[in-house]
């Protein structure tokens, strides 16, 4: 089944609000997806500054002089703040690749989530409720975000099968469905030199739209060819640095509901997710098409 | 007039109360306020009674209705009304995907669109949308009218069994063994009543209508090379 969610505010008031109304959203879609659940917020970019999220499953001894190993590893200052099993590290400068490649050499075991000027992914094996609160998801500022919960049918219930996948530098990736030709396109993809690190279905679907755009495509193109190439059910919400896109399969039996106010535009898997925003009562209410790409950027 | 307050009381509540409710109950209206887009909404009511829902609902509203009347003031989510046996679904909003799916009887009206599926495996019931349906409407629909003031979607029809479908706007494409047929005195007949009692001022002059081919309903030895 899975779950998704996304928040795009147009009103830079409710900025402060962002984690408090995406995590009501996410808990209300838990019984879609009771597996575990993710979030991927966007706020406060820094000019000159890169932002990379790392897990670990020993966060305490991984994380304890990561800052200064780093630091060292390339050359630039590095500050880490950290939230449980996850901690964002700032880089000062364009140096996310330099830093993937230390933090592989450093600490084997731990995983890159996301990098990018903005974006932040923070998920985890367990119900909505109890990783929202993990993280204090709540207590977070943003432009915007997206949220999804996971009713597991195509890998395992790991933190590396949760979503939302990182499918390049500020952007991101949740699914509701489930992919038919996620073995053949992984294998085609890794031919390529694609790295997939999971068996789970829509981690292809996002290394799929990565290697696109790094072919030269935009990612309203690389939705599009989804459309020829990925066979299968989906709803996708993509995430980028601006904003968000959604696209859902030809068939389009996966639910979705867009809600659109002068405060912000909201997507949910059901309508049961958007009925506590603001001014949700007069908003225009609808549901995507089929097959079309939706895109909203600031 | 009663009323339920979903968010204050709970959905099982609601449902019992409802169900509850005697051919020959005195408490004849109900609103229902707070939905809060809830799953299952006055489900399986049997009795003549009338509510009315006050918001948007989520999946299967007013699904396995018999005799009653449910108004939805407000949109609807997936299967609005399926499997209704008989009585009167409104629905002031859109309705997503296979409303109506299954029924056997009664009449569903849908106000705004309906999205793909609208009427799937129909078995009798009549459905009547204001605004356009999406995709696979009326896919192996058996019996019953969908009639469709605006636009329809891809492969309309699809597999039709003898449901009879009224389109008045375009159709993208029509499925499998759907054509578009004959308009006699007896199809403008039910099509304007279905208007009327719609509350659709649409003329029923302006409608194609569409229905199967039959050419599926046996196997053709002319067609084993396929298989």
């Amino acid at each position: 089944m899975c779950g998704i969610v996304g928040l795009f505010l147009k009103d830079k008031s409710l900025e402060p609000r962002l984690g408090e109304l995406l995590s009501a959203m996410l808990i209300t879609m838990t019984d879609r997806g009771p597996d575990s659940a993710g979030i991927a917020i966007y706020g406060d970019a820094v000019d000159g500054q890169t932002k990379l999220t790392v897990q670990s499953d020993n966060a305490e001894e991984d994380f304890a002089s990561l800052s200064n190993d780093l630091s060292e590893a390339i050359g630039t200052s590095v500050s880490l703040q950290a939230n449980d099993t996850h901690a964002v590290l700032l880089l000062d400068g364009p140096r996310a690749g330099a830093a993937r490649q230390a933090l592989a050499e450093l600490r084997p075991e731990i995983r890159v989530m996301s990098d990018g000027d903005a974006i932040e992914i923070y998920k985890e094996v367990g119900l909505p409720k109890d990783v929202t609160e993990r993280f204090n998801l709540a207590g977070m500022r943003g432009s915007h975000g997206i949220g999804h919960t996971r009713m597991a049918t195509e890998s395992a219930v790991t933190t590396e099968g949760a979503h939302p996948f990182s499918t390049g530098a500020d952007q991101c990736l949740v699914h509701n469905g489930s992919l038919s030709n996620h073995n053949v396109l992984r294998r085609k993809l890794m031919r390529e030199g694609v790295q997939i690190g999971s068996m789970n279905d829509t981690e292809v679907g996002a290394a799929y739209l990565t290697w696109k755009m790094q072919n030269g495509a935009s990612l309203g193109e690389a939705l599009e060819s989804s459309l020829e190439d990925l066979d299968g059910f989906f709803t996708f919400v993509v995430g980028t640095k601006d904003g968000f896109g959604v696209v859902r399969d030809p068939i389009a039996c996966k639910p979705a509901v867009m809600a659109e106010t002068e405060q912000y535009v909201a997507f949910g898997s059901e309508y049961r997710a958007l009925v506590d925003l603001p001014g949700i009562d007069n908003a225009r209410v609808w549901e995507p098409e089929p097959a079309t790409v939706y895109f909203w950027s600031h | 007039m009663q009323t339920y307050d979903v968010a204050a009381d709970g959905l099982r509540g609601l449902n019992a109360t409802l169900q509850a409710q005697k051919q020959e109950t005195n408490q004849t209206r109900w609103e229902v306020v707070n939905p809060k887009g809830s799953h299952a909404i006055a489900v399986g009511l049997d009795a003549p009674i009338d509510v009315t829902v006050k918001g948007s609902t989520g999946y299967y509203c007013a699904g396995m209705n018999k005799q009653a009347t449910v108004r939805v003031v407000g949109s609807v989510g997936p299967g609005v009304a399926e499997n209704m046996m008989s009585g009167t679904v409104i629905v002031d909003g859109d309705a997503s995907q296979y409303a109506g799916a299954t029924g056997h009887g009664g009449l569903l009206v849908i106000k705004g669109n309906a999205s793909s599926r609208c009427g799937i495996s129909m078995k009798g019931i009549d459905i009547v949308v204001h605004g356009n349906i999406g995709h696979m409407s009326a896919f192996m629909a058996q019996a019953g009218n969908l009639v469709v003031c605006g636009d329809a979607g891809d492969a309309l029809g699809d597999s039709l069994y003898e449901a009879k479908l009224f389109v008045r706007g375009s159709v993208k494409s029509l499925g499998a063994d759907c054509i578009e047929k004959e308009m006699r005195p007896e199809h403008l007949e039910t099509l304007g009543d279905l208007l009327s009692r719609a509350g659709s001022d649409a003329r029923a002059e302006d409608f194609r209508r569409y229905g199967s081919a039959r050419e599926l309903y046996n196997f053709d030895i002319d067609n084993a090379a396929a298989y």
